[in-house]
C-alpha cells in the first residue's frame, strides 16, 4: 500500500488553499492574520482609542490645571464644579479634578503593572511545570492549586500593615502574585500538548534546552492567550487595588488612587455627588474601554470564541 | 428495464463560495457505470473525489453549488428531496467510508445497526428475521463468531472489523452500487488486502457496481475493471485498467505511474518526480491545469482546457497532445525521462564500527487502571529484545504495521538515554554512561526527519531559523549559520530567498525538504526517518525519495528508515527488518529478503502490497491473514504470531506444538535471518 494519510495532508492543502485564496501577503504570518481582523473590529479602536487618551490625560492632566493633588482651596471647600475647581472640592478644599487625574494615573501605573507581572509569571511557571512534568510539574500543581484555594483578598488585607509603610509598588507586587494562577494552569496544559508536537521533540532532539525551548517553541506559540490575559489582566488588578483601597487597605493619603477617591466620595455621594461621580465615571470608562480591547483581541486570535461566531 | 447504463454523471460540478472567491472542487465530469463493473477513482488530495461521489449520494454541505445531473438508470438523483434520497441510499445505493468509527452510531450494538437498515428498507421484515439476517451478513464479511459480536458495539471492534461491518450494512439490502470512498486507507497494509477481498465477494454476491475512491494506484490495478483520474477537480483520462496502466495518454497520469515505488521493480529504477504542485481551486488558469507541471506543454496549453478526448478502445484523455502520445510519436520516457541513477560512491563500510548498533533493547509499558489507586491490569510489550545494526552509509528499512513497535524503538534510540534492557551504541558508543555534555556532542550524529512534516515545524519561526536551529546548540555564530542555511537550501533543492519564509506558505514536498535540511545542519552519519513520505501526496513522494537517496550518496549519510510501506523501503533500503509485535521477525539483505521471504509474515505482508500493475496483480495469489494484530497486552505463548500464521494452518499436529510452547528465535536460513521454527517446511509462494 502506498502512501499517504488523506486526512492529513488535505487538511494542509485546505490551510495553503486559505492563505492563497485571500491573497495575502507573501510574509503573511498569524501575527498578521490577527492584525488584519483587529483592524476591522470597531471595538477594538473605541477601546484602544479611549484608553490611549486616558492615558494622555493621565500624564499630562495637571499640567492645565493650576491645582495641584494636595494644595487645600480653603476659601472654597465642599463646593460643585466651578470654573476654577473644574470637578469641584472637598471637605477641605482639595481640587477633585487634581485628584482624580493623580489617582487615574496610579491606578493605571498599578493596572499595567501587575496585570502583565501576573501574566508573566504564570507564562514562565505554566511552561515550566508542563513542559518539565514530572516531580517538579506536581509541586508546581500543588502549590497553585493551594493558592488558589486561599482566600486572595482575606489574604491581602492581612499584609496589609506590611505594604501601609512601603511603596505602592509592594502592593502592585502583591496583586501580581495573587493573580497569575488560573492562567498558569492554562498555559500548562497548553504546554503539555504542545510539548508533544513533532517540532518540540526536533529541537529536544538536537539537544536544545529547556530554557530555550521554552523561550522559542513554546510560549511564542501560546502569545496570543498571553497577550489576552495581560490585557484582562490589567483590569483585574485596577479592580483589587481599588476594592482595597476603597476598604482601608490599599492605598494611604497622601497618595491616592481611583479606590481611595471613592472611599472618600462614598459618604458624600447623595449630599456632595461630584466627590463620588467623576472618579467612579473615570474608573468605569478606563476598565471599559480596556475590557473592549481585550474582547476584540481575543476574538481575533480565536474567531470561533465570543461575539464573531455565526 | 431500459439499456441506460446503471449510474451517469453528467457534467457534474460543485462549488463551494468562500467570501468574494469560490473553490470549484468539481469542474464537469462525465462518467458512467454500468451493472456490474467496478470502477476506480483515483487522484491526490483535493482532486475532488470525494467531493463528486458525495453529491452522488446527495450528502453535500448545505453551501454547496451543484450543477449537472446525476442519473440512475435514467432518473435524475439531483433536486429530490430529503426523503426520497434517504430511500435511495441504502437500497439503491450504499456508500462505504474511510473512517468506519463516525459512520457508525456508538450507542447502538452493530447487529442493531444492521438490523435497522434493513428494516428501513422492508418493512414486512420481522425484528427477530432482521437480526438472524445481520448475522448471516457478519458470517458473510468474515467477522468470527457472528453469534456472539453481534451484540458488540462498534469501539469494540478494530478499524478492519468496522471496515467489515460497514460492508455488511451496505450490502445489507441488495444495493445496485456501491460507492466506496478510500475505504482502506486508514488501514494496515494486511488488513487492507482482507477488507478489498471482502469488497470483491460482495460485489460478486450482490451483483453490484462498485466505484472506489482512492489514491492508491495499487488498489486500483488489482480490484477496478475501468479507472477514472481525476486532476484539479477534473477527470483527465479514462479507459480500462490495463489501457491506461500499460499505455496512458494524458502526462500526469504518464507521471503518476512512474512517480510510485513498485514492490516488483523498486531499487532497481529511480523514481521519476512529478515537481510542483496542483493548482489552487478558488483561481485556476484558463488553459490546462496540468500546465505548470507538464513537460511537454505547449503555447497553445495555456489558452483553453482541453476537454476529454475519446480516443481509441473507450480510452479518452484531456490533453491536447493525446493523440501523438497514443500514437507512440511520444514516448512515456519522453515525457518524463527517468533521473540519472545515483552514483556508485556510497559503500556500506564493513571494516568499521556500525553506526548504531542495538543489542536487546526492551521497552515495556506498565499498563493501570484507576486515578489514584494504580494498580497494574498488564504490560504492553512495544519493543521485546531487537537486534538492530546500521552500517556507515547503510539503509536500515524497518517496516511493520501500525502498533508493532517502530516508533517506540526509534524514540528510545532519539533519547540516548539507558534503555530497560539491552544496550544502544551509537558510533561506537553505549549511551547508558554518556554524560550531559557526551549526549549533546553525540547528538550530532543522529538527527530525525518526522512523518507530518507541518507538525515537525515550528509555524512561528521561518523557515532560516528553523534549519538553524540545531547549529544554536553547538555555538555556531550567526554568520555561520545564515551560510551554512544557504548550503543546506541548496542541497535540498530549495531557493536561498525561500529562508525568511514561514511553513505555510510551502507546499508538502517543500516541507518535507526543510525538514531534511535541518536534520542536515550538524552533518549527521546517521538520520533515523520515520515515515518520511507517508504523509505526502503520491507525486510528490518520488522527488523526497529521490532526494534522500542522494544525499545519502553524497554525504555518506546512514539511514534508519522506518515506513510501513514496503515498495517504498525495496527503493532504498540496503537492508531490511520486519517487526511484528515488538519482535523482529525476518532480516537480511533487502534484494534478498524481498526475493525470497522466509517467515510467513514477511509473505503474508509483501503479498498484501498492491502492485500498480494490473497484469502483475491479476496473476497474484494473496496470502491472508486471520484476523487482526492482537491485543499487545495479551500473553502468548510460543511464538507471538501463531494466532495469525497461515504456515502453522497447515503444519502437522507435533510441528503446531512447537509454535505455541517455544518461542522461535531468529537463525540464519541461507542468507537471512527468520524467527520462525519450520522455514523448511514453509510451501507458501509469495508475490
Ligand atoms: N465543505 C467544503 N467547503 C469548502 N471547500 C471544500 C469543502 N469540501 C471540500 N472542499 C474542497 O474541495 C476540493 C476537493 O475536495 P475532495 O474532498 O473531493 O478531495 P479528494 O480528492 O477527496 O481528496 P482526499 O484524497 O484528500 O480525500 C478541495 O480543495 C477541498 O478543500
Ligand atoms: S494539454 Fe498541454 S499542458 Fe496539459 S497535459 Fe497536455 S501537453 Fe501537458
Ligand atoms: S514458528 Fe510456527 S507460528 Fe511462528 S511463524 Fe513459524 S510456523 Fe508460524
Ligand atoms: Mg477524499
Amino acid at each position: 500500500m502506498a502512501i499517504i494519510d488523506p486526512l492529513s495532508t488535505s487538511d494542509v492543502d485546505v490551510t495553503a488553499e486559505l492563505v492563497d485564496s485571500r491573497k495575502a501577503p507573501r510574509n503573511s504570518s498569524r501575527a498578521a492574520l490577527i492584525w488584519t481582523r483587529l483592524r476591522s473590529t470597531p471595538r477594538f479602536w473605541v477601546g484602544a482609542l479611549v484608553v490611549g487618551a486616558m492615558i494622555v490625560w493621565a500624564i499630562a492632566g495637571l499640567w492645565i490645571t493650576k491645582w495641584s493633588p494636595t494644595d487645600q482651596d480653603l476659601i472654597n471647600s465642599s463646593v460643585g464644579p466651578t470654573a476654577s475647581h473644574w470637578f469641584g472640592t472637598d471637605d477641605i478644599g482639595q481640587d477633585i479634578y487634581a485628584e482624580t487625574v493623580s489617582g487615574l494615573r496610579r491606578s493605571l501605573v498599578i493596572g499595567l503593572i501587575a496585570g502583565p507581572a501576573s501574566t508573566l509569571i504564570a507564562a514562565l511557571v505554566g511552561a515550566f511545570a508542563g513542559y518539565t512534568g514530572g516531580r517538579a510539574d506536581a509541586v508546581i500543581s500543588w502549590l497553585i492549586n493551594l493558592l488558589l484555594v486561599l482566600p486572595a483578598f482575606f489574604i491581602l488585607v492581612l499584609l496589609s500593615p506590611v505594604f501601609k509603610s512601603l511603596s505602592f509598588l509592594v502592593l502592585t507586587a502583591f496583586i501580581a502574585l495573587f493573580t497569575w494562577m488560573v492562567m498558569a494552569q492554562v498555559i500548562r496544559a497548553q504546554t503539555k500538548s504542545l510539548r508533544d508536537r513533532e517540532f518540540v521533540k526536533a529541537a529536544r532532539f538536537m539537544g536544545v534546552g529547556t530554557g530555550t525551548i521554552i523561550r522559542r517553541h513554546i510560549l511564542p506559540n501560546v502569545a496570543s492567550l498571553l497577550i489576552i490575559d495581560a490585557t484582562l489582566g490589567v483590569v483585574a488588578a485596577i479592580n483589587s487595588e481599588t476594592a482595597l483601597s476603597y476598604f482601608g487597605f490599599g492605598i494611604q493619603r497622601p497618595q491616592v488612587s481611583l479606590g481611595v477617591l471613592l472611599a472618600d466620595g462614598t459618604p458624600s455621594a447623595t449630599t456632595r455627588p461630584w466627590m463620588f461621580v467623576f472618579p467612579a465615571l473615570v474608573l468605569v470608562v478606563l476598565l471599559f474601554a480596556v475590557s473592549l480591547v481585550g474582547d476584540a483581541l481575543r476574538d481575533a486570535v480565536d474567531p470561533t470564541s465570543g461575539s464573531t461566531r455565526d | 428495464m431500459t439499456d441506460a447504463p446503471l449510474l451517469e454523471v453528467r457534467d457534474l460540478s460543485v462549488s463551494f463560495p468562500q467570501g468574494a472567491d469560490e473553490v470549484r472542487a468539481v469542474r464537469g465530469i462525465s462518467y458512467t457505470v454500468d451493472q456490474g463493473e467496478f470502477l476506480g477513482i483515483v487522484g491526490e488530495s483535493g482532486s475532488g473525489k470525494s467531493v463528486s461521489s458525495m453529491a452522488i449520494m446527495g450528502l453535500l454541505p448545505r453551501n454547496a453549488v451543484v450543477t449537472g445531473d446525476v442519473l440512475l438508470r435514467g432518473e435524475s438523483l439531483l433536486g429530490r428531496d430529503d426523503r426520497e434520497l434517504s430511500r435511495l441510499r441504502g437500497k439503491e445505493i450504499a456508500m462505504i467510508f474511510q473512517d468506519p468509527l463516525s459512520a457508525l452510531t456508538p450507542v447502538y450494538t452493530v447487529g442493531d445497526q444492521i438490523a435497522e437498515g434493513l428494516m428501513l428498507h422492508d418493512r414486512a421484515l420481522s425484528q427477530q428475521a432482521a437480526s438472524v439476517r445481520a448475522v448471516e451478513l457478519l458470517r458473510v464479511v468474515g467477522i468470527p463468531a457472528p453469534e456472539r459480536r453481534v451484540k458488540a458495539f462498534p469501539h469494540e471492534f478494530s478499524g478492519g472489523m468496522r471496515q467489515r461491518v460497514m460492508i455488511a450494512i451496505a450490502i445489507a439490502n441488495d444495493p445496485d452500487l456501491i460507492i466506496a470512498d478510500e475505504p482502506t486507507t486508514a488501514l494496515d497494509v494486511t488488513i487492507q488486502a482482507q477488507i478489498l477481498e471482502v469488497l470483491q465477494q460482495a460485489k460478486e454476491m450482490t451483483g453490484a457496481a462498485v466505484v472506489l475512491i482512492t489514491h492508491d494506484l495499487g488498489v486500483v490495478a488489482g480490484n477496478a475493471d475501468r479507472i477514472a483520474v481525476m486532476y484539479a477537480g477534473r477527470l483527465v483520462e479514462t479507459g480500462s485498467v490495463d489501457d491506461v496502466f500499460s499505455r496512458p495518454e494524458m502526462p500526469y497520469t504518464i507521471g503518476l505511474l512512474r512517480s510510485v515505488p513498485n514492490l516488483v521493480t523498486a531499487g532497481r529504477t529511480r523514481l521519476v518526480p512529478l515537481e510542483g504542485r496542483p493548482p489552487s481551486l478558488s483561481d485556476l488558469p484558463p488553459g490546462c491545469p496540468f500546465e505548470p507541471r507538464c513537460p511537454i506543454s505547449v503555447p497553445e496549453c495555456t489558452t483553453a482546457e482541453p476537454p476529454l478526448l475519446v480516443l481509441g478502445g473507450g480510452h479518452s484523455a484531456a490533453c491536447i497532445r493525446a493523440p501523438e502520445i497514443e500514437s507512440g510519436a511520444l514516448q512515456a520516457s519522453d515525457v518524463f525521462p527517468r533521473p540519472e541513477p545515483v552514483s556508485l560512491g556510497s559503500e556500506i563500510g564493513s571494516e568499521q564500527e556500525p553506526v548504531l548498533t542495538i543489542e536487546g533493547l526492551v521497552r515495556h509499558f506498565p499498563l493501570t487502571t484507576g486515578m489514584v489507586f494504580k494498580k497494574q491490569i498488564g504490560t504492553v510489550k512495544a519493543v521485546d529484545g531487537i537486534d538492530l545494526q546500521v552500517r556507515a552509509g547503510e539503509v536500515l528499512g524497518l517496516v511493520g504495521e501500525s502498533g508493532c513497535g517502530k516508533s517506540t524503538t526509534i524514540l528510545e534510540v532519539l533519547e540516548m538515554t539507558r534503555p530497560q534492557a539491552g544496550s544502544i551504541r551509537i558510533a561506537g558508543r553505549d549511551v547508558a554512561d554518556l554524560s550531559r555534555s557526551d549526549r549533546l556532542s553525540l547528538r550530532k550524529d543522529v538527527q530525525i526527519v518526522f512523518q507530518d512534516p507541518m507538525a515537525a515545524l515550528d509555524p512561528r519561526l521561518t523557515v532560516g531559523d528553523i534549519i538553524g536551529e540545531p547549529l544554536t546548540v553547538h555555538g555556531d555564530s550567526k554568520m555561520e549559520r545564515r551560510r551554512r542555511v544557504a548550503e543546506l537550501l541548496d542541497l535540498v533543492g530549495l531557493e536561498h530567498s525561500m529562508s525568511s519564509r514561514y511553513p505555510h506558505e510551502f507546499s508538502g514536498g517543500q516541507r518535507q525538504r526543510i525538514g531534511i535540511a535541518r536534520a542536515l545542519a550538524t552533518n549527521p552519519r546517521l538520520l533515523v526517518l520515520d515515515e518520511p513520505v507517508s504523509a505526502l501526496d503520491v507525486s510528490i513522494q518520488a522527488g523526497v525519495m529521490n532526494l534522500l537517496e542522494d544525499l545519502k550518496a553524497r554525504l555518506r549519510l546512514s539511514y534508519l528508515f522506518v515506513a510501513h510501506d514496503l515498495a517504498v523501503v525495496r527503493q532504498i533500503a540496503d537492508t531490511v527488518a520486519v517487526m511484528y509485535l515488538g519482535r523482529i521477525v525476518e532480516t537480511g539483505d533487502v534484494g534478498e529478503v524481498f526475493a525470497r521471504p522466509h517467515h510467513p509474515y514477511t509473505q503474508a505482508l509483501m503479498s498484501a502490497v498492491p502492485i500498480p500493475d494490473p497484469e502483475a496483480e491479476r496473476s497474484r495469489e494473496r496470502i491472508l491473514l486471520d484476523g487482526d494484530l492482537p491485543s499487545p497486552t495479551d500473553e502468548i505463548s510460543g511464538c507471538n504470531f501463531h494466532g495469525r500464521c497461515p504456515l502453522y494452518k497447515i503444519l502437522d499436529p507435533s510441528r503446531q506444538q512447537q509454535c505455541v510452547t517455544e518461542d522461535p528465535r531468529l537463525r540464519m536460513i541461507d542468507t537471512t535471518s527468520a524467527a520462525c521454527h519450520h522455514v523448511e517446511q514453509n510451501t507458501l509462494q509469495p508475490l
